[in-house]
């Protein structure tokens, strides 16, 4: 038996939670240059806690960023294809970190704080992520890498209920409603929590000091309804929500047009353009593009993933980007760039397989509809 | 019935001619929930040391490979409706499929069951 996986060969850092998960049963994998929690009791039962109750998960390996100093709107528009005249204090949006030619460098979640802008990257694209800020920002912006703050984030139905236990604020968490963010205190601790996450379900992340994490931590995980989930039910929780996952879905040599992600280029910037690779984004969104991202529904009970080709008889046309086995539907789901004739719902496609051919239906997604919470 | 160990996680028993192959409780535990297993068909002519069957987790696809040479006799179909099997009971009912022992000296390259918790121990 050998597993298929490639092993990172670089040297791991740690994270705040570290001996944590350890103390927990997890099971430490290389991601993105740490050592991570894979899982703890086995990812379907994760997968499963997660969607009924609250599920915990360190994401401490993303980057978080702060961005000060004069004029600050005008340099990030230069950069990100955001609007931020109509970004105000207290809420949070999706952008794009985008090359010269509309490749996707990463995606990322904006937050207007009070004279600052924070930013959440991926962590496998961090430190390329500040180079490419640094070199394309004005000397005047400031730019912090706060990595001194741990990140967490409780996601499911019963995430509310845990974290309003112990978080305390100017107004009660019930006020945070999706893409929401605020100041508050935990056990003591300035934390700030906004009501995002990416699972699909209602849910919250967490940025709060490194040093309390641990503490956190074990008072979250001693609600009865939260248990600490690991990244492989993260992957599958994402996948069953249709969300794209950068370095798999999301690359420079895919364009956000291509993958749906028209909504991260702000309106007014589809009018004015003015940020990187606007020029083809613009024309994309007016012409459309030769190929599309869709879900996959497969028939039978073999994953496709990553890499396998997607076929109408015996022409290629397209690529599996994310597949695996979804707990909530007991089926095979996947994600695919295909040619944009071959990608309307209920399209009938074959992915190969081992020398097999599977039968697929394009399918929207999400594959489990979002339940985020967007006020009573 | 002597059973064998590969240090690939293989387990293997053997009856006269024919032997039994699954993967060991030690590789579940590794791969975590299996969804589906693929195996080879009765006929298959298999290689010590080559691939012979697929165990897909949750998380990905990995290779299971034929402890010694011989021919396929027979696939665990029971693996078909409820790939689990293989978490619940991999050394039991969670089996592979049975082979023809087509070179009995192989079995002697193979760990018994001390040499293979040790070996696990080991890792």
């Amino acid at each position: 038996m050998s597993d298929n996986e490639t092993p990172e060969e670089l040297p791991l850092d740690k994270l705040p939670l570290d001996a944590w998960h350890r103390a927990h049963g997890a099971r430490m994998v290389p991601f993105a240059g740490y050592e991570m929690p894979i899982q703890y009791e086995g990812i379907v039962a994760e997968h499963e806690w997660t969607r009924n109750s609250a599920g915990l998960f360190d994401v401490s390996h993303m980057g978080q960023l702060l961005l000060s100093g004069p004029d600050l709107d005008a340099a990030v528009e230069a950069v990100l294809p955001i609007d931020l005249s109509t970004l105000k204090l207290g809420q949070q949006r999706y952008s794009l970190l985008l090359d010269e030619d509309g490749g996707v460098l990463d995606d990322l979640m904006v937050s207007r704080w009070p004279d600052s802008l924070y930013l959440v990257v991926n962590g496998a694209t961090k430190w390329d992520d500040i180079g490419h800020l640094r070199e394309h920002l004005p000397d005047e912006i400031t730019l912090n890498h706060l990595d001194e703050q741990a990140l967490l984030a409780l996601q499911g139905p019963k995430a509310a209920d845990a974290l309003a236990r112990h978080a305390t604020g100017e107004y009660p968490l019930s006020a945070l409603t999706f893409m929401k963010f605020g100041r508050f205190t935990i056990a003591g601790h300035d934390v700030t929590i906004a009501r995002a996450g990416y699972t699909g379900e209602d849910g919250f992340e967490i940025s709060l000091p490194g040093h309390a994490a641990a503490e956190i931590a074990d008072l979250l995980c001693g609600e009865p309804e939260v248990k600490p989930i690991g990244l492989g039910a993260r992957d599958s929780l994402r996948l069953e929500a249709g969300l794209p996952l950068y370095g798999h879905d999301l690359s420079p040599e895919t364009s956000p047009i291509e993958a749906g992600l028209v909504f991260g280029i702000n309106k007014r910037r589809r009018t004015e353009g003015g940020y990187p690779g606007a020029t083809r984004i613009n024309r994309e969104i007016a012409d459309g593009t030769a190929r599309k991202w869709v879900g996959l529904k497969l028939d039978g009970r073999m994953p496709a993933r990553e890499g396998a080709e997607v076929f109408v008889g015996d022409s290629k046309v397209g690529t599996v980007t994310s597949g695996g086995f979804s707990p909530t539907l007991g089926a095979p789901i996947a994600m695919a760039y295909v040619a944009a004739v071959h990608a309307e719902h209920g399209t009938a496609l074959e992915i190969e397989v081992r020398g097999k051919r599977l039968a697929a239906t394009v399918s929207p997604m999400p594959f489990v509809p979002h339940r985020y919470f967007r006020g009573s | 019935m002597p059973r064998y160990f590969t240090d690939e996680h293989e387990w293997i028993d053997v009856d006269g001619d024919t032997a039994t192959v699954g993967i060991t409780d030690y590789a579940q535990e590794q791969l975590g929930d299996i969804v589906f297993v693929e195996l080879p068909a009765p006929g298959t002519a298999l290689t010590k040391g080559g691939d012979a069957a697929v165990v897909e987790s949750v998380k990905a696809a990995s290779d299971v490979y034929a402890p010694i040479d011989g021919e396929v006799s027979e696939a665990n179909s029971a693996l078909e409706d409820d790939p689990a099997l293989v978490n619940t009971a991999p050394e039991g009912e969670g089996w592979f499929f049975k082979m023809t022992v087509g070179d009995a000296g192989q079995l002697e390259g193979l760990m018994d069951e001390a040499g293979y918790k040790s070996f696990c121990d080991s890792l």
